[in-house]
């Protein structure tokens, strides 16, 4: 303001002051909107957390105290008994995604090489849209084509319907993951006299390897829990069954049964069954984050 | 005595280990048959992508087309899911399905917002970190594991406290939206647990478009004198507009699509009531519900019938989504 007085060269006129004062009113004004929007912003995040951490909790404490060994020994009992396990279902789940990775991950790793040397945008936005579809759909259609030709639930449907997800996901890390390899190093094998598909397996690919292994664990993550695709495949099983060409029983599809039924015995097993599938879950990705890890720390 | 020469060159070589030089057309046509083959099997793997999305199209369209011919437009039109009579109308479960998203989105979107720009622009980094995990994990919780804590926790909590909270005590109760008997099972346990489940793609996709932004968009506004948070209003959302639109599209695919959290929460039945506390249908749980228990060969069309206009509403929300961001991200 002094300043100010100098230079016009004399006391500030009352409509001068006015509008330093409007100026300053506005100012503060400001200034106490934005701290209530920054505080709303954080308020904002406390909320969006605290389902997760509601979840986990109550997951932690119902899981306590339903697990036990006879839950990973034994196979269901009926209704209305207590005890049992799902040791039927953790195979099952291990084994549809183990079907579902046999069928995802090569042709995801493949098409995604393919987008990321071709530039191909069309099968990129295909494979994003692709993605978006919901799990039921994946369910009808692979029950269309799996089960229904031949007229019995399978472990096979189940796992494939699993894998057909897991095409577009892992389709699009890869090609992420291979677009980051520098384009010098593709540049100094060709020049080496490497042909271009020995280029591509043995420097591109390996280069990305373990961004391409995050992604994958990442997809196996994921459908580890998908319930939708199964009840028309897979459909579940009571019984102790491995077989391929049989139903399987899955432990999303455990859960699901159990927790719409009526017996608390059977809502205290779908809790366990819960911690353990998230367990499963967990595990996938703590993996995919060790992977991420290495990579980072091989390229400093 | 050159052929000597050459013949001791190459069992030196072989001794050594060190490779003679093959001959150079070999080479050119090895490694010319190798790229050829390299090239058709990654773009016959590609090819799975367009063929799985048109093949999904055949197979639901073609077992939907008994139901859609039998009924026409009435399909997405009635209300009446008779499976004894042979009747089937779509219409309660096409309306609880919007409405569910509708609601899950109206709830997320600003959370979503919040915590990606809370993210990208105001955390402390030694809170960025896992709030970021948190959100991330989120998404990584399986459905069914929502639908089992919300039969036994949401629901419990919205049967006996915020429902009759909300009727009564804000006495919301005059409008027909929360009009009627608490049922636990409701559009509304559907909405919330959906805006749950949304909520941290609409934030990832936010966040990405927000990084997006250059910085300069940034320093020109405080440059100007513009606060905090009228960076953030005036210079970073209106760039980053149309990808923060997809994000919210993307977001309310999934919503559409969710199947198993729902079909525990949303009440399953064929009814369209305007009150949010009754329980109603949507796609995705009508046909996780009635299909292994379909009867007859109509009630089986219809529900695939169901999952053709699922298919279709979620491809296209999807495809203007990913335009949307993708129209953001090129202007990087």
């Amino acid at each position: 303001m002094a300043t100010a007085q100098t230079t016009w060269g004399g006391a500030p006129s009352g409509r001068q002051r006015a509008v330093a004062e409007r100026t300053q009113r506005s100012i503060r004004r400001r200034r106490v909107r934005s701290h209530i929007m920054i505080g709303l912003m954080y308020a904002a995040a406390v909320i969006a957390i605290l389902p997760l951490l509601l979840i986990v909790i109550h997951l932690l404490r119902m899981g306590a105290s339903s697990l036990n060994l006879a839950f990973f020994t034994q196979t269901q009992r009926p209704p209305g008994e207590a005890g049992g396990g799902m040791a039927n279902a953790i195979v099952g789940t291990l084994i549809l995604i183990a079907i579902a990775s046999a069928v995802g991950l090569p042709v995801g790793i493949g098409a995604g090489l393919y987008l990321a040397e071709k530039r191909a945008t069309t099968v990129r936005f295909l494979a994003d849209v692709l993605n978006g579809l919901p799990s039921i759909v994946m369910g009808i259609f692979a029950w269309s084509l799996l089960v229904k030709p031949v007229k019995h639930f399978s472990a096979l449907a189940g796992g494939m319907a699993l894998g057909a997800m897991m095409i577009p996901m892992v389709t699009r890390t890869t090609e992420e993951m291979v677009r980051l390899v520098p384009i010098s190093l593709r540049e100094a094998a060709l020049a080496l006299g490497y042909s271009r598909w020995r280029t591509s397996l043995s420097i591109v690919l390996r280069t990305a390897l373990g961004g391409i292994v995050t992604g994958a664990l990442v997809a196996m993550a994921r459908i580890a829990g998908e319930t939708a695709p199964l009840l028309f495949t897979a459909l579940g099983n009571q019984f102790w069954s491995t077989s391929l060409r049989a139903p399987i029983a899955a432990l999303p599809l455990q859960i699901y049964n159990y927790a719409i039924s009526p017996y608390d015995e059977w809502h205290t097993q779908a809790w366990a069954a819960a911690v353990v599938l998230v367990g499963i879950v967990l595990v996938i990705s703590l993996a995919a984050r060790v992977a991420t890890r290495r990579r980072y720390g091989a390229g400093d | 005595m050159t052929e000597i020469v050459a013949r001791d060159a190459a069992q030196a070589a072989a001794a050594t280990g060190v490779p003679t030089r093959p001959s150079r057309s070999w080479t050119e046509i090895g490694s010319e048959i190798g790229d050829r083959i390299y090239s058709w099997s990654i773009t016959g793997f590609a090819a799975f992508v367009p063929i799985l999305l048109l093949l999904i199209f055949l197979a639901v369209g073609l077992a939907a087309w008994p139901a859609l011919r039998t009924f026409g437009f009435s399909f997405l039109t009635s209300s009446d899911w008779d499976p004894v009579a042979g009747h089937f109308g779509a219409a309660p479960a096409i309306y609880g399905t919007i409405v569910s998203s509708l609601l899950a989105l109206l709830i997320a979107t600003p959370l979503a917002l919040g915590v990606a720009v809370f993210l990208s622009e105001f955390a402390p980094p030694w809170l960025r970190q896992p709030v970021a995990f948190g959100v991330d994990m989120l998404a990584a919780v399986p459905s069914v594991i929502y639908g089992l804590w919300g039969i036994f926790v949401l629901i419990p909590f919205l049967r006996e406290f915020l429902m009759p909270f909300l009727r009564d005590t804000l006495h919301l109760g005059v409008l027909p939206l929360f009009n009627g008997p608490a049922y636990g099972s409701s559009m509304l346990a559907a909405g919330l647990i959906l805006a749950i489940m949304c909520l941290p793609y609409i934030s990832a996709v936010t966040r990405e478009v927000l990084l997006a932004v250059p910085r300069s968009q940034r320093e020109a506004a405080v440059g100007l004198g513009a606060t905090r948070w009228e960076v953030i209003r005036d210079a970073v959302i209106p760039y980053a507009r149309s990808g923060i639109i997809g994000g919210i599209i993307l977001g309310l695919g999934r919503a559409l699509g969710e199947t198993m959290a729902v079909t525990m929460l949303i009440g399953n039945r064929h009814e369209i009531s305007a009150s949010l506390f009754a329980p109603g249908y949507t796609m995705a749980s009508l046909i996780a519900n009635e299909f292994s228990e379909a009867t007859g060969d109509l009630h089986l069309s219809a529900l695939m019938a169901v999952g053709f206009v699922l298919l279709l509403v979620t491809f296209l929300v999807n495809a203007i989504a990913r335009w949307l961001v993708w129209q953001t991200a090129k202007e990087r």
